[in-house]
């Protein structure tokens, strides 16, 4: 039988609010535990919430950005249930009226072709905080400082058909959240998670298959591998006549699979009701028409402006906006050289290259965009040719001088195009050479071409490789045959 | 001294009467001598009392004092407060210190006052008699065998007993005005979102209300003005001006309309305190007044409504005494639902389980749009009836409880104690203020008239009920125990 | 609506309260009993009539995302029942 993949995803991102939602706590990572956890992420008897605007006008942006309504008003409700890292033994989220209603996401699949994914809402909530496993004499230790971080959580409907559609989608939220800046995407640290539902169904069949959910993965790639085990799961069990099970599966990137979490109790009825400590959102037309008017160009739109104003492939225009920072950066260059395919070629090119060698995020470059931008101008104007421009790139890489124009000073590599001293250099290298001249001579006309390469190389590195190489070619050319 | 109301205290320590760590040691020793029977503090806080009123003194010798400084008040043990043990009478939270203060004490503190200690209460603030509390159950100061109604039951003990001229106490569903009825004192609660709830203890967040309780509408003027207004940490308080609530308090009445709600004198009614809320309204005729009835025609709802609301937050409210990061924990939890269990059924009483598992039940599954959604409904008409009879009169005058304090003990059945609070708690849903002032007697035991304005109309509510004191001497009438020197 | 054991038993469960047998006979009764007397809601046609909940139209004030709080670790561990490096103790969570 052939089977169809159905998946959905819900993303929680976390919004790059300094302060907590509900509270005055800072959200820095990595500070000691429960530093962070201020009486109102403890829950402490009497205390109270109240929200922070950032955290609602990053909702927003992003509400926008998918172009999806808002609505006028939301509302916080209570999920109610117990664990040790929900202090208040309710997480307040929006069950019933989220902040951002319906949107669509537009994702690019591998053969550079694009699909729209229909988002069914965002909501905000709160974080909870960690539980910490190691030894405590058998005990479990609680550390709340996560407590009380926005999350914006982004459910999608069961629009995507494979793994690497679902791995797309995901990518193409991390790009969006970054470019408005209202994440730092970080997916090592926890700054973006998924939990991901999984059917599958007959081609042809209308009617879903029953799903499983796979909690809190927090990679691009365990997406796609949690979701490839988990098909091929769930295809080998109704193909041996078994029943697909509804219920919430971890997956283990060691094992690479997916395994049913340990039901600790009866099914969860979480008693939503409106949180009578916050009262409802209300969001003025102005006030969003402001957000929206303040809105950075977004990927997609970039994508399509690199395109068809730049001139650039598809896949080009495709990587060079995946990331926010990548786009500035190419866009910085292009502005400096004034040759989009030049700056998209040298960024995706030797740039990449270096910083995919030392694992560094192209913000963190050591060659300016200006710096690059320029090294290029060089080249477009002659100033250096090729060969040197990857010297200079190297020596900029390395901190050996600030500007392009700098380092080919300081390293005498603006390109000779003086004939007169070409032609010295040519001269000398001649002489220097009788043999291979002798070999030149006495070969048939049609092999010298290929012989004449061991004289440019002589020549080139005479001018220390700033010489001319087309000139060289020429009139190497010229010298030899008129020896012949 | 202590027979004084706050006003009169504040004038003797400007005019150097007596200082304000005589007054403290004066109320101390009453404490002292008459608590142990009386039951209304849970603690005393001796040391930080005479510290305060020391500074007190010191700021009146630096012509730096306060209308309110140096003078003596308590707090009902619901209101956190830093350093102290802050219990809501559960044992769940008996070994709880609070790490701050609430917003009230904050501004109480600000204001000069001299904190006595922490009255005892229903646990949670769940109750009508100041019976469900871990600390022992409170007398009636009138009559040690009647209870002196809850859930500020200490708060109102205490202001009748001269062991303190003023009190703080919280109101959700009648919880400052019918023990203020019961103990023959005057109680204000006010409109919800004008005092912050900020370290309050939560029991039902949209129901709750802080208030003060003192023998005079004139020294609840004055508390009030202190405790009110805007706090950034709170959500639901409101930001709207505070005014001074005793400039309107000497008002002529003349043209005052009353309303006396038909529902509020019907079945159930006793008798004699309907007769003494008759007569306190024809004082008022006597002030100028005219009477009018009117119909509140959803009032017999309010107690089902109240009671799918309030349990359904406080089931979640309470959902944070887990034995984590506080309070009562089991010894030897075996396990993360046993340390939930075990913790939560030791530290919890009765009544608090009661309505942890009515909330729980009418929010779970399948029950929700029975009960919690029936009931916001039910509110909002019971918000529209007042509204209604607002545009028709400026006051609302009716008992603040059906009956004068009851016996302890006599009401062993939840359901009937719940219908005790008929009359005080539609007020909580529409979220309106009200305030109970001392209008006669049934035997030994006072009666209390309920005054509900529309909301933020304090500043008439407490206009009105200063006046009747002007005309009548029921707030001045005081138990034995109060005349007993020490 | 009358109330079943195993629905006490349920919201007991829901709301972490060890119940025993004789407490829960006793709720059982109890909130039979409330539940009745709430029931009488159910006569009041509501039709159209919008939930309520607040009693004050008002709307949330935004709060400016300020770091406000400082590290009281210490003062708020004070109260609390187990506590080791910073942390808070529970039981083992078995995931």
């Amino acid at each position: 039988m052939q089977w169809e993949t159905v998946i959905g995803l819900e993303v929680h991102v976390q919004l790059a609010t300094r302060s907590k939602i509900f509270s005055g706590a800072s959200t820095a990572f990595g500070a000691e535990p429960n530093t962070q956890a201020c009486a109102v992420d403890l829950g402490l008897p009497g205390v109270l919430p109240v929200l922070n605007e950032a955290a609602v006008a990053m909702a927003v942006q992003f509400g926008l950005a998918i172009h999806a309504e808002i609505p006028e008003v939301s509302v916080f409700d209570r999920k109610n249930y117990f664990y040790p890292d929900l202090p208040k033994g309710y997480q307040t989220s929006q069950m019933y009226h989220p902040i951002v209603g319906a949107g669509e996401v537009e994702i690019t699949l591998d053969d550079g072709s694009t699909k729209r994914v229909r988002v069914h809402h965002a909501h905000l909530e709160e974080d909870a905080g960690k539980s910490l496993h190691e030894d405590f004499h058998g005990m479990t230790g609680v550390d709340l400082n996560r407590a009380g971080t926005p999350l914006l959580e982004i459910v999608s409907e069961p629009d995507l058909r494979s793994a690497k559609e679902a791995a797309a989608y995901l990518k193409a939220i991390h790009s969006i959240v970054t470019y408005l800046g209202i994440s730092d995407g970080n997916m090592a640290e926890g700054s973006m998670r998924c939990d991901v539902n999984v059917s599958v169904r007959p081609v042809g069949q209308e009617a879903f298959g029953t799903r499983a959910e796979i909690k809190n993965v927090n990679s691009f790639r365990f997406v796609e591998r949690a979701i490839a085990f988990e098909v091929e799961r769930q295809i080998e069990l109704l193909e041996d006549g078994g029943q697909v099970v509804q219920e919430t599966r971890l997956f283990d990137p060691d094992r690479d699979e997916t395994r049913s979490m340990r039901t600790k109790e009866e099914a969860n009825d979480y008693r939503y009701f409106p949180c009578p400590d916050l009262l409802p959102v209300v969001l003025d037309r102005a006030y969003v028409d402001h957000l929206r008017e303040t809105l950075p160009e977004l990927p997609a739109d970039k994508r399509a402006r690199f395109e068809k104003e730049l001139g650039l492939s598809a896949y080009d225009a495709g990587v060079l906006s995946a990331s926010r920072e990548m786009a500035e950066y190419f866009e910085r260059v292009k502005d400096v050289c004034g040759d989009a395919k030049q700056a998209a070629n040298w960024v995706q090119g030797e740039l990449s290259g270096a910083l995919n060698r030392e694992g560094l995020p192209i913000q963190h470059s050591p060659v300016s965009a200006e710096a690059l931008g320029e090294l290029i101008a060089r080249v477009m104007d002659d100033t250096i040719n090729g060969k040197a421009a990857k010297q200079v790139f190297q020596a900029l890489w390395n901190g050996e001088g600030a500007s392009a124009d700098e380092v080919i000073e300081a390293k005498g590599l603006k390109q000779v195009t003086d004939s007169g001293a070409i032609e010295a250099m040519i001269d000398q290298v001649i002489a220097d050479s009788p043999a291979q001249v002798a070999q030149y001579r006495d070969a048939e006309p049609d092999k010298r071409g290929k012989m004449i390469g061991y004289f440019v190389g002589q020549v080139m590195k005479a001018s220390r490789g700033t010489a001319n190489p087309q000139q060289v070619n020429a009139l190497l050319k010229e010298k030899l045959d008129a020896l012949c | 001294m202590h027979d004084k109301t706050l006003s009169e205290l504040a004038v003797a320590l400007e005019a150097g009467e007596f200082s304000s760590r005589e007054l403290t040691e004066h109320l101390l020793a009453r404490i002292e001598r008459l608590d142990g029977d009386l039951n209304s503090f849970i603690t005393v806080t001796a040391e930080q009392a005479l510290a305060a009123a020391d500074a007190a003194d010191a700021a009146r010798a630096a012509g730096k004092a306060g209308p309110l400084d140096g003078l003596p008040l308590a707090l009902k043990d619901i209101f956190c407060t830093r350093g102290v043990k802050t219990s809501a009478g559960s044992r769940m939270l008996d070994n709880f210190v609070a790490p701050y203060d609430a917003t009230v004490v904050e501004r109480l503190k600000a204001a000069g006052t001299v904190s006595l200690g922490k009255t005892n209460m229903d646990e949670f603030a769940m109750g009508s008699s100041n019976e469900n509390s871990f600390h022992g159950p409170v007398k009636n100061p009138w009559d040690p065998t009647a209870v002196p109604g809850g859930s500020s039951g200490g708060s109102a003990a205490a202001v009748a007993a001269g062991l303190v001229p003023a009190a703080m106490g919280t109101d959700t569903g009648g919880s400052i005005r019918q023990p203020a009825a019961f103990c023959g004192i005057t109680g204000l609660k006010p409109t919800y979102g004008r005092v912050s709830r900020y370290g309050i203890i939560a029991y039902a967040s949209s129901l709750d209300q802080a208030g003060p309780m003192a023998r005079t509408a004139e020294d609840c003027a004055r508390l009030l003005g202190a405790i009110a207004g805007h706090d950034l940490r709170d959500s639901t308080s409101v930001a709207r001006g505070v005014p001074d609530y005793t400039e309107e308090l000497e008002a002529p009445l003349t043209g005052l309309k009353i309303g006396l709600p038909r529902e509020y004198f019907g079945d159930g009614l006793d008798p004699e305190v309907e007769a003494a809320v008759r007569e306190a309204v024809k004082v008022y005729e006597s002030l100028g007044a005219s009477v009018s009835e009117v119909s509140l025609p959803h009032t017999h709802y309010a107690i089902p409504a109240y009671y799918v609301i309030a349990p359904a937050e406080a089931s979640s409210n309470l959902s944070r005494y887990d034995g984590v990061r506080f309070g009562h924990r089991c010894d030897n939890p075996q396990d993360l639902i046993d340390l939930y269990e075990r913790s939560r059924a030791e530290g919890f009483g009765e009544e608090v389980k009661r309505r942890i598992l009515i909330g729980t039940h009418t929010l779970s599954e399948g029950f929700f749009d029975a009960y919690y959604k029936k009931a916001q409904q039910v509110r909002r008409l019971i918000r529209q009836d007042f509204l209604d009879a607002f545009e028709e009169v400026d006051v609302l005058m009716g008992p603040a409880s059906p009956t004068p304090a009851f016996d302890l003990g006599a009401n062993k059945d939840p359901v009937s104690m719940y219908l005790q609070d008929i009359y005080t708690i539609a007020v909580n849903l529409a979220g309106l203020p009200g305030i109970s002032v001392p209008a006669g007697f049934v035997g030994r035991r006072p009666v209390g008239l309920q005054i509900l304005g529309t909301h933020f109309a304090e500043a008439r509510l407490l206009n009105v009920a200063h006046r009747f004191q002007q005309a009548t001497d029921w707030h001045r009438r005081r138990p034995a125990i109060a005349e007993e020197n020490v | 609506m009358a109330l079943e054991h195993a629905e006490v038993m349920r919201a007991a469960s829901l709301a972490r309260l060890g119940l025993n047998d004789d407490e829960a006979a006793r709720y059982v009764d109890d909130l039979g009993r409330i539940l009745a007397m709430v029931d009488q809601l159910q006569s009041l046609d509501t039709e159209g009539v919008a939930p309520l909940a607040h009693p004050l139209d008002a709307t949330q004030r935004l709060r400016a995302d300020e770091v406000t709080e400082t590290n009281h670790r210490d003062d708020f561990q004070r109260c609390a029942p187990a506590v080791e490096k910073g942390l808070y103790l529970v039981p083992r969570v078995v995931e």
